[in-house]
């Protein structure tokens, strides 16, 4: 059985040349100037951009609200839906997935025109609108993944110790689902600061996020600032993995 | 009460989800070459879209688009479904330590943003002097597909009974003889699931193929619509797809559904 | 054991995993046609050894012979047995005939002959009307059923099992044990049988081998393993027993409990400590005192649905354990008459701690990797010594790093009036200790020692 594990190896060499190779080539393009020299003027030069860290804080900005709203609004559908008095159904769960299957910028193109059409003025406000429907879903799978999964047991020994109904959620259930919100998070921020496309269309090009400064900058064959600017993404995914690692290492914690 | 508010809730946030998707059904059957501009009722646009389909011809329209699409996501499906399978049962046999720095390599593309895999990879290409084309996005498309598939098989071999590989070598298979008589068809829902997910998000890939399709007028479904509303307007014939799409999808899960729960009351019985 | 009606044999097998062993120089033969029953606690390597000659584990030394050949090298599917997995193992995308079927379908044999032979196997485990259901759909016995008849439609000379019955409860456990006894009879075939049920083991075997930490501790009919078990492990194991510190004070006059007593053991020598056991059931209690070997305080007394279990405190200040028909009443007196016969004498397998040590300093003595202060004698540093502690003068810390040494308890047994407790070291050897607290297997203890207690004996270079 254990000659099996070699089965991997095509992977790992695939891993290293499709995964590895590539970021670490982000960081060589990201350190290099034009004739390949060795240089910081790329960093150093996103650090003095004034438009490019505007951008940088606006789509921080965007992205911790688009996913404090995701929380906000999915939370309570994936408790709903994972209640089984609220919800007998396992095909409502299915319709919130269903609207991927539809293409991501024929949906936001569909979104962008349904809002105009309605009257409203395309830009900050849209923006967060069409955000929380692209990506609502990521939020609420992981977080009803994680309500279902959970002891029921739980709920009846806080009731049971003397909580009521509020008291329950605050202090057993919403503890307890840590873990789906902090993945939930991850699948919603990162991708919200890196998007581009997206938010072009919903704001008719007014505001632009920090995925567009990327692919502008490679479009335009500036490759190593865009490189640059991937390695700053790249620093950040390292740290909010981190912190939700900790997050859901600490809810897992919890939960033993 | 409480039920009715939560059920009045949840239908609320549908009704926001699928308005786009219900703005596009609904004007696929007007002929206005505009979104939102309803001219009368008309099936237009499904004609021109059939005829398109088997008449048109040539790069950078969207019968192309929509075969390019097809024809990448399938051979990216299948690609990844056999990767990650293999690699799977390699994962699964291998150590600990070994097993954990194999999934962390996994993870990765699944953490990255779509825009950061695009780039990476462009840069790749570009260092290894790979032109960029339909080799170079489906390359890009298995790399984030396979994680997936991976991540819906290994649970099926953790749910597998070990000594049931053993049972098969002890009533006289040959190792390769219980691997496929045993162990895939343990494995093939994981895997069929797999291949849908991969399917799924190699249609679905933007960004990633933005970056790697090169210069040589390649288009999937995806690329051609960005380029297509960076123009000015869409194709009106998009609608009637997104709407045969959409409702291809929707019989499929209900379908799906139906026999699930067809096949859960004879297990009840 | 004659060799010519042997169907097994296994010479000298050893297996180590990461460094423990789990199987230690094991020698064993199997009769054609017999019920052999691999018996002892989890982890003790009986698995292992079934998984061996099963031939999904390769031994590090030694083979397995079966009539004679060797099977070292020939993979699961070359050999001419069979086994039944504890979990059953039944493929759960086929259904009860095609499961049955499998091993028939890869060796080509014709359909019909397939379905004859299914047939008669579903008869066999009464399982008829079940060939197109799905395997998960049965209930646990019935997959058992299945899973045998899985092993038995190919003709295997020997079926190995590997405890068959462990995931079932108490009634279908019994019933099925009664079956196996049956398919037994009526096949003649071998049956290696693994389990850590010692009561299943009497009931089905024809020969049990008990074996704990990968050796075999001893091999015999069910009726000699119980009645005349080799050490204090098998007597513990097997069935419940008392099992007492004695001296043997000439043959056939035994010393226990505060008491003599007539037995029918010879050959200790005279004055020899031992270990002696006594069967709860053997131990005759009666009201009246003065017929009574000797007497006692009945301390409780507990139904067990045929007969009582009751613990006395004897006048001799010892704790046993005695079954009868009749309940005493708490607090009563009672007096005890054990039988010559009842009586079982086993040597004591030490007498006290001994292991090899080395002179370090003027005043302390390396053991197991740890330095003890104790008295040198002025010996020479490095010279090499015998090291001596009696059991009761191990000291124990509740903390390890108050020890010097640091170990665990690895196993406990009770011997009347005190504990006799393993400590396993991380060294090469156990520390044994005779205790009247009461320790947890498991418990991570520190192990201490007076000086004045360690006996240092220098080993003479020329013997």
């Amino acid at each position: 059985m254990s000659k099996r594990s070699s089965w991997a190896l095509p992977y790992l060499v695939f891993l290293i040349i499709f995964v590895v190779l590539p970021l670490l080539l982000i960081l060589m393009y990201a350190l290099q100037d034009a004739e390949g020299q060795f240089t910081l003027a790329n960093v150093m030069n996103f650090f003095s951009d004034k438009d490019s860290l505007c951008t940088f804080a606006v789509s921080i900005e965007v992205a911790i609200e688009n996913t404090v709203l995701c929380i906000l609004l999915g939370y309570p559908v994936a408790w709903i839906l994972a209640n089984k008095e609220l919800n007998r159904s396992a095909v409502t769960i299915v319709l919130f997935i269903l609207p991927m299957w539809i293409n991501a910028l024929m949906r936001t193109l569909a979104t962008a025109e349904l809002f105009s059409m309605l009257g409203f003025t395309l830009g900050k406000g849209t923006l967060l609108f069409g955000m929380v429907y692209d990506y609502i879903p990521f939020m609420i799978y992981p977080i009803y993944n994680t309500l279902c999964k959970m002891d029921r047991s739980y709920d009846d020994a806080a009731r049971d110790l003397g909580a009521n109904g509020w008291q329950v959620f605050w202090k057993v259930t919403l503890p307890l689902s840590k873990p789906g919100i902090a993945s939930g998070a991850l699948m919603v921020f990162m991708p919200t600061v890196s998007t581009f496309a997206i938010s072009e269309f919903l704001t008719n090009n007014k505001i632009k996020l920090f995925g567009t400064i990327i692919q502008e900058n490679i479009n335009s064959s500036l490759w190593n600032y865009g490189a640059a600017l991937s390695l700053v993404m790249l620093v950040i995914i390292g740290i909010t993995t981190l912190m939700s690692n900790r997050s859901k290492a600490s809810g897992e914690a919890a939960v033993i | 009460m409480k039920k009715l508010f939560a059920q009045l809730y949840v239908w609320l946030i549908l009704l926001l989800l699928y308005a786009p998707i219900f703005f596009i059904v609904i004007f696929s059957f007007t002929e206005s070459r505009v979104l939102g501009n309803w001219t009368g009722f008309s099936t237009e646009l499904y004609g021109n879209l059939f005829h398109n389909l088997i008449q048109q011809t040539g790069t950078g329209t969207l019968t192309a688009a929509i075969w390019n699409t097809l024809i990448i996501a399938l051979v990216a499906a299948s690609a990844s479904t056999i990767l990650g399978t293999v690699s799977a049962i390699g994962i699964f046999n291998m150590n600990a330590r070994r097993k954990n720095a194999m999934m962390f390599l996994n993870n990765i593309p699944m953490i990255n943003p779509d825009v950061i895999t695009g780039v990476s990879l462009f840069l790749l290409f570009i260092f290894l002097h790979v032109a960029q084309g339909y080799t170079s996005v489906t390359l890009a498309h298995i790399s984030i597909c396979t994680p997936y598939v991976l991540l819906s098989v290994m649970p099926r071999l953790y749910q597998m009974n070990p000594n049931t590989y053993e049972a098969a070598l002890d009533l006289g298979a040959t190792p390769s003889q219980a691997l496929w008589k045993v162990m895939i068809p343990q494995l093939r829902p994981g895997m069929i699931s797999g291949f849908i997910l991969a399917f799924t998000m190699s249609i679905d890939d933007f960004a990633v193929t933005f970056f790697t399709r090169g210069t040589v007028g390649l288009d999937t479904l995806s690329t051609y619509i960005y380029t297509d509303a960076r123009k000015g307007g869409l194709t009106p014939e998009l609608r009637p797809l997104m709407t045969l799409i959409f409702a291809t999808v929707l019989v499929l899960l209900i379908v799906i559904n139906i026999r699930q729960r067809r096949s859960a009351a004879i297990q009840k019985n | 054991m004659s060799k010519e009606n042997s169907i097994i044999s296994i010479e000298h097998l050893t297996k180590t995993y990461g460094g423990k062993v789990v199987l230690n120089d094991i020698n064993l033969e199997i009769k054609k046609g017999e019920f052999v029953t691999l018996l002892g606690p989890s982890g003790c390597g009986k698995t292992t050894l079934l998984r061996i000659i099963g031939g999904f584990r390769t031994p590090d030394d030694g083979v397995v012979r079966m009539d004679g050949k060797d099977l070292s090298g020939k993979a699961p599917n070359e050999r001419p047995l069979n086994t039944v997995f504890q979990r059953y193992a039944l493929f759960p995308h086929l259904d009860v005939y095609e499961n049955i079927a499998f091993g028939l379908k890869l060796k080509h044999i014709p359909t019909a002959e397939i379905d004859r032979r299914v047939r008669k196997m579903l008869k066999m485990v009464s399982m008829t009307d079940y060939e197109d259901r799905d395997v998960d759909s049965l209930s646990g016995g019935q997959q058992q059923r299945v899973a045998i008849a899985r092993s038995l439609v190919n003709y295997p000379e020997v079926l190995l099992l590997d405890e068959p019955l462990a995931a079932l409860d108490l009634k279908m456990r019994k019933d099925m044990q009664l079956e196996l006894k049956e398919l037994h009879k009526n096949l003649g075939i071998t049956f290696i049988y693994v389990t850590h049920d010692q009561e299943e083991a009497l009931t089905l075997s024809d020969t049990i081998v008990v074996l704990n930490e990968g050796r075999i501790q001893q091999i015999g009919t069910p009726a000699d393993i119980y009645n005349e078990p080799v050490n204090s492990f098998v007597a513990d194991f097997i069935g419940e027993s008392n099992i007492l510190c004695g001296t043997m004070i000439e043959d056939c006059k035994v010393s226990f409990l505060g008491h003599e007593f007539e037995c029918v053991d010879k050959g200790f020598g005279n004055n020899v400590p031992v270990d002696v056991v006594i069967r709860p059931e053997d131990i005759y209690i009666m009201k009246q005192t003065d017929h009574a070997q000797f007497t006692g305080t009945v301390k409780s007394c507990i139904f067990k649905g045929v007969h009582y279990e009751m613990f006395v405190d004897t006048d001799g200040g010892n704790e046993i354990m005695v079954q009868d028909y009749n309940a005493f009443e708490v607090g009563s007196t009672v007096g005890m008459i054990i039988k010559p016969f009842d009586i079982q004498i086993m040597k004591k397998e030490r007498v006290c701690n001994s292991f090899e040590g080395v002179i370090d300093s003027p005043e302390s003595v390396e053991i197991l990797g740890a330095s003890f202060p104790c008295k040198a004698h002025g010996l020479e540093n490095g010279t090499s010594v015998k090291v001596e502690i009696d059991f009761k003068d191990v000291e124990r810390q509740d903390n390890q790093e108050d020890g010097i040494l640091a170990g665990e308890v690895h196993f406990i047994l009770y011997k009347g009036d005190h504990y006799h407790i393993t400590v396993r070291t991380d060294g090469p050897a156990d520390f044994f200790v005779d205790t009247n607290d009461v320790w947890d297997k498991g418990d991570l203890v520190g192990i201490t020692l007076n000086p004045e207690n360690i006996r240092v004996i220098p080993v003479r270079r020329d013997e």
